[in-house]
């Protein structure tokens, strides 16, 4: 029987009675890949079945891992068919190697348990998210109570805590806010103009940024941004908290991570957002005003009038009330797949991502339960 | 030090920014030989054999694999001379979105060539020689810090390297966890002539391991001995024998 090609290590198969005797030659070395087991597999499973397993080393030049790996795999295909394997001719490194490998027995995989019937697949999900929705109403209650030890002036957390996560959520969004809605102010003007010029009512223009901007466009794009900068920010800075075992110290301590990380994240956006979405919409109508100015020709003074009156105040507060909501629904999300974080550096990319997508969900769903009601109240 | 010299670390100076850790660090290592790098915490244990590895280029001076000099070789140079030598980490690094084969595997298909199922047989005698067999399929968040090790240690042998890092081995480890560690690396020595340099600062294995050593200090910022850690205790230098008898002077 010839061995595999010679491109690995070689070796040669022959029987002796109830002896399947296995020849290695040449040189093996992991840099020319392994040899196939296959012939080995094959001359195990003749019939009549051989009873031991005997290695021969003679014509063997050097040697290295790949020689162990391919000895280690057919032995244990022979021992497990119940042959008795001899090694004592191989070289006493391999010997020792060998011997190494084998002093711990290999601990049987855990089953699988993975069901993947349909019914699993569909009521696994649900679950999960039933188990979710507990937990995210468990720390809803908890930030509450820190909320409420903070009126009490209980509250424990560093402040200067609070003044960086104010920093980080106000100051530091400013140039991604004012790019953005500069240019939603713009895309929407235009996209208006193109409509209202075919009634001859382009000065109308002015009252769609306005409205549109102040009303719904500034905190709900205000919002996705937060979404995606702050609220990722929150989620990986907890979450690699959680990975490195800071929130368990920080719970030894006595200190509530609630209190402690929650709290001033959650109050620093949610204070800052409303004054994040006034810059916002102050330079959604410049974007406005400037795509009227220059590309639409109208006066300066016409379309700042025309803002004016289309402006009524209560569609600026109905803006900033909703950016408190969206504020709070980003830093909260953030919080809260960062605290719920797995412990590898995985979950903290699995975390981010789940408060960018439920963060950007929810503040969506939030605005459209905001437009219903206001409708409703005929605000 | 009969053996040929295989590493030799010619007047090293490492630092961070402007803070210089180490200077003028100087020894030779000879083939199959396991060699430990101690010191008191902070001293740059570590930084040391970061500059060994590849990983943070000296001030001043070089390491040299068999008289070849890593940091003035060529980029492609370097990466030939990182295949010589596997490096296992202070926390085992472990990728922990691959099981524990899979992280075998990655040097064995990246570096070594291997096809995926060539690899993976390798791994399995790789974990089996590190007494986890049967663990080829768990993730790094599944097992215990102890196996954690000897996973990322079956990974730095993947490509049965000349050479073997070990950043603390036996941190975090209980005694027997670490005791049994300790004989793998002597096992793997006197099997496949592995070089083992040894970053630690546990008594008992800098004695029961180690040919020889160094000692980096801290405060003078720069190597104070070198020989044989048992005659070491002997050394001229009082915080050298302070650290090897700890304290009993």
């Amino acid at each position: 029987m010839s061995g595999p090609e010679p491109s690995h290590g070689r070796y040669s198969l022959q029987r002796e009675s109830d002896t399947l005797l296995l020849s290695l030659h040449d040189a093996w070395a992991l840099s020319r890949g392994l040899a196939p087991a296959g012939p080995v597999l094959e001359a195990l499973e003749a019939a009549p079945p051989p009873r031991r397993l005997a290695f021969r080393a003679e014509g063997l030049a050097t040697w290295d891992s790949s020689l162990v790996a391919f000895v280690y795999a057919v032995a244990g295909e022979a021992a497990a068919r119940g042959l008795q394997v001899d090694t004592s001719a191989l070289p006493e490194g391999a010997r020792k190697l060998l011997g190494l490998a084998w002093a711990v027995p290999a601990r049987p995989a855990a089953p699988s348990a993975e069901d993947d019937s349909l019914l699993a697949r569909v009521g696994g999900p649900a679950l999960a998210t039933w188990t979710t929705a507990g937990d995210a109403l468990a720390f809803l209650g908890e930030t509450a109570l820190a909320f409420l030890a903070l009126l009490r002036g209980r509250a424990r957390f560093r402040h200067v805590d609070l003044l960086h996560a104010f920093e980080a959520s106000g100051v530091g969004a400013l140039g991604i806010v004012a790019l953005i809605n500069f240019l939603i102010g713009a895309v929407l003007a235009f996209v208006g103009a193109v409509q209202l010029q075919q009634f001859g009512a382009t000065i109308y223009v002015a009252d769609l940024v306005a409205v549109g901007v102040a009303r719904e466009l500034g905190a709900l794009m205000t919002g996705i941004v937060m979404s995606g900068r702050t609220g990722a920010s929150f989620a990986a800075v907890l979450g690699t908290m959680t990975v490195n075992e800071e929130v368990d110290a920080l719970q030894t301590m006595g200190l509530r991570p609630a209190e402690f990380l929650v709290l001033p994240r959650v109050l620093s956006t949610a204070l800052m957002m409303p004054a994040l979405v006034a810059y916002a919409d102050l330079l959604g109508l410049l974007g406005g005003a400037f795509v009227a100015v220059v590309g639409l020709d109208l006066g300066t003074l016409q379309y700042l009038q025309q803002t004016q009156d289309a402006l009524a105040l209560r569609h600026v507060l109905i803006g900033l009330v909703k950016s408190v909501v969206f504020g709070g629904i980003v830093a909260l999300s953030g919080c809260y797949y960062g605290i719920r974080c797995g412990r590898s550096a995985a979950a903290v990319g699995e975390a981010t991502t789940k408060a960018v997508v439920t963060g950007i969900l929810l503040v969506v769903v939030a605005d459209a339960v905001f437009t219903v009601l206001l409708h409703a109240m005929q605000l | 030090m009969g053996a040929p010299a295989q590493i030799e670390v010619r007047d090293l100076t490492m630092g961070y920014g402007e803070s210089i850790v180490q200077r003028d660090v100087a020894f030779t290592v000879g083939q199959g030989e396991v060699f430990v790098i101690m010191g008191d915490s902070g001293c740059g244990k570590s930084t040391l054999m970061r500059h060994m590895v590849g990983l943070n280029a000296p001030r001043a001076g070089d390491v040299f694999y068999d008289g070849e000099g890593y940091w003035a070789a060529a980029e492609e140079r370097r990466e030939a001379l990182k295949r010589r030598f596997g490096v296992l980490y202070q926390y085992a690094a472990l990728f922990s979105s691959m099981t524990l084969a899979e992280n075998v595997a990655v040097p064995l298909v990246e570096q070594g060539g291997l096809g995926q199922g060539e690899a993976l047989a390798v791994a399995r005698l790789k974990l089996a020689l590190v007494g986890l067999a049967g663990f080829e399929g768990h993730y790094p968040a599944e097992i215990s810090g102890g196996m954690k090790k000897r996973a990322g240690l079956a990974r730095a042998m993947a490509l049965d390297p000349d050479i073997l890092y070990f950043d603390e081995p036996s941190a975090g480890l209980d005694p027997l966890s670490s005791r049994r560690l300790d004989d793998l690396i002597l096992e793997l020595r006197d099997s496949l002539g592995t070089t083992i340099v040894l970053v630690t600062h546990e008594l008992p294995s800098i004695f029961e391991l180690g040919d020889n050593a160094v000692f980096l200090d801290a405060e003078k910022k720069t190597m104070t001995a070198k020989g044989r850690p048992a005659e070491l205790k002997d050394s001229p230098d009082p915080k050298v024998r302070a650290f090897l008898t700890r304290g009993r002077l």
